[in-house]
């Protein structure tokens, strides 16, 4: 279990990979190399040229600009892991991280890795859409954003050409107080998530929901927002019975199906974990309100 | 010919320079290259853990690591734990102490995975630790005397001893 040979490129300068990005047939990009290594190694991918992002000035970092987040694409797990501005404006991401490969996997793993990988289970996707994150785009022919709702094209396929790189991603915090939550099942610790869910959930002063976000994973090539839910939640008291009722819309989604789990398990599997995670979430919520 | 280049790190303390293929992994030019056999190469696909090494103090997987990324950088091995006089690290005589190993294919990431975690969190407890080395796997399955090596080695490193 070998790579074949390749060329390497470690450019210094994004103007540098930008041109090695327009210019390369058949060449792949090496963000934190979690996935792509491996796939070398097992020659599941043989390019030409590996371009490698982690020499690139500028690609890292966090910013908090008020009214988002701002994160640099090849910001490692590790440090969104242990950064005080997503613990305190997008704890939920800390939460999922958690879930996230192991310890020596989040060291190198970038943020800007997952989403371009866009596994179908993979965690920060589901959190970038739970904030309707937006995603920058650099190519040779110039930058553009895209919408997290519109990444995907389909099975691990982002909505990216040939000549052109992520370069970051802001994400629009919400401002009111709320809880969130993120849960998940996977066989073991660390693997690929059968199913995951995140939510914000914030209250109006009488326990009413006022505001609701659900991101779910695993289930489908691209995480999916529960949008029917989470308007049928406005307005609802925060109680069990009104999670039980917004999970049910989990429970009707069109689920992928593997050798290990049915599609009718993922789909129940969804509404289980939504409904606890709206719980979780909900108390959290009313802790941010009244404590 | 392949391409290759030269890269120039730091390895156990020790400056290292060496011509490498590009495809080569840091697992391999450890092994191969350097003759540090120490660092084992269990799944090569990164989910065993095996051939984990500390660059520039945090735990990583050689095998999803291209020698030619670790250029410039610090990395230590299970072989750089001890002191050079051989004095063992607190995790090194905790394994000792407490019988971490049986087969001992995964010790030495698992030495290097806990030397790193612990350096930073010394007061880690039990469920700290099993999430730390959730990214190891023991064919043996000998945890618990992995979890306890720990735990004792956390306490000699908050202790200075």
């Amino acid at each position: 279990m070998k790579p074949a040979p390749f060329a390497y490129h470690d450019p210094r300068t994004l103007d540098d990979l930008l041109g090695l990005a327009g210019r390369l047939e058949n060449a792949k990009l090496l963000a934190g190399g979690q996935s792509l290594v491996s796939m070398l190694n097992m020659r599941f991918v043989i390019p030409d040229h590996v371009i490698d992002l982690n020499r690139v000035a500028g690609l890292s970092g966090i910013a908090d600009t008020g009214n988002a987040i701002e994160i640099g694409a090849m910001t490692r797990q590790r440090a969104l892991e242990r950064d005080p501005v997503i613990a305190a404006k997008a704890p939920v991401m800390q939460e999922a991280l958690r879930h996230v490969g192991h310890l020596q996997t989040r060291s190198r793993g970038t943020i800007g890795g997952s989403l371009c990988h866009l596994d179908p289970s993979a965690e920060l996707c589901a959190v970038a859409r739970l904030y309707d994150a937006t995603l920058h785009v650099a190519g040779a022919r110039g930058k553009r954003d895209i919408a997290m709702a519109d990444w995907s094209l389909g099975f691990m396929t982002p909505a990216l050409e040939p000549d052109e790189v992520l370069t970051g991603i802001t994400l629009p915090v919400w401002r009111e107080p709320h809880g969130h939550a993120f849960v998940e099942l996977a066989r073991r610790h660390g693997d690929f998530a059968i199913a995951g869910v995140g939510c914000l959930v914030a209250l109006d002063g009488k326990d009413t929901i006022a505001r609701a976000a659900i991101s779910i994973v695993g289930i489908a090539t691209a995480p999916v927002r529960l949008t029917e839910a989470e308007t049928a939640l406005t307005g609802q008291p925060a109680n069990a019975a009104t999670f039980k009722a917004a999970a049910v819309h989990a429970t009707k989604l069109d689920c992928l199906a593997d050798a290990h789990v049915s599609a009718a398990y993922r789909a129940r599997l969804a509404g289980v974990l939504t409904e606890r995670a709206l719980a979780i979430a909900a108390a959290r919520a009313q802790g941010a309100a009244h404590g | 010919m392949a391409e290759t280049r030269r890269i120039r790190l730091t390895v156990n303390g020790r400056p290292v320079e060496a011509e490498v293929e590009p495809r080569r992994h840091l697992g391999d030019f450890l092994r191969q290259t350097l003759g540090l056999t120490g660092t084992h190469l269990g799944c090569e696909h990164g989910v065993c853990g095996a051939c984990t090494v500390i660059v520039d103090g945090v735990p990583a997987r050689s095998c999803l690591m291209l020698a030619v990324q670790a250029d410039g950088a610090q990395v230590t091995s299970v072989e750089g734990l001890a002191k050079p006089d051989g004095t063992l690290h607190p995790i090194q005589a905790a394994f000792h102490a407490h019988h971490g190993l049986q087969c001992g294919f995964c010790t030495p990431g698992m030495l290097t995975t806990l030397a790193a975690f612990l350096a930073e969190q010394p007061d880690a407890g039990e469920t700290d630790i099993r999430e730390a080395i959730s990214g190891n796997i023991c064919r043996c399955t000998g945890y618990e005397n992995i979890v306890d090596a720990a735990l004792a080695a956390g306490k000699a490193m908050r202790g200075g001893s």
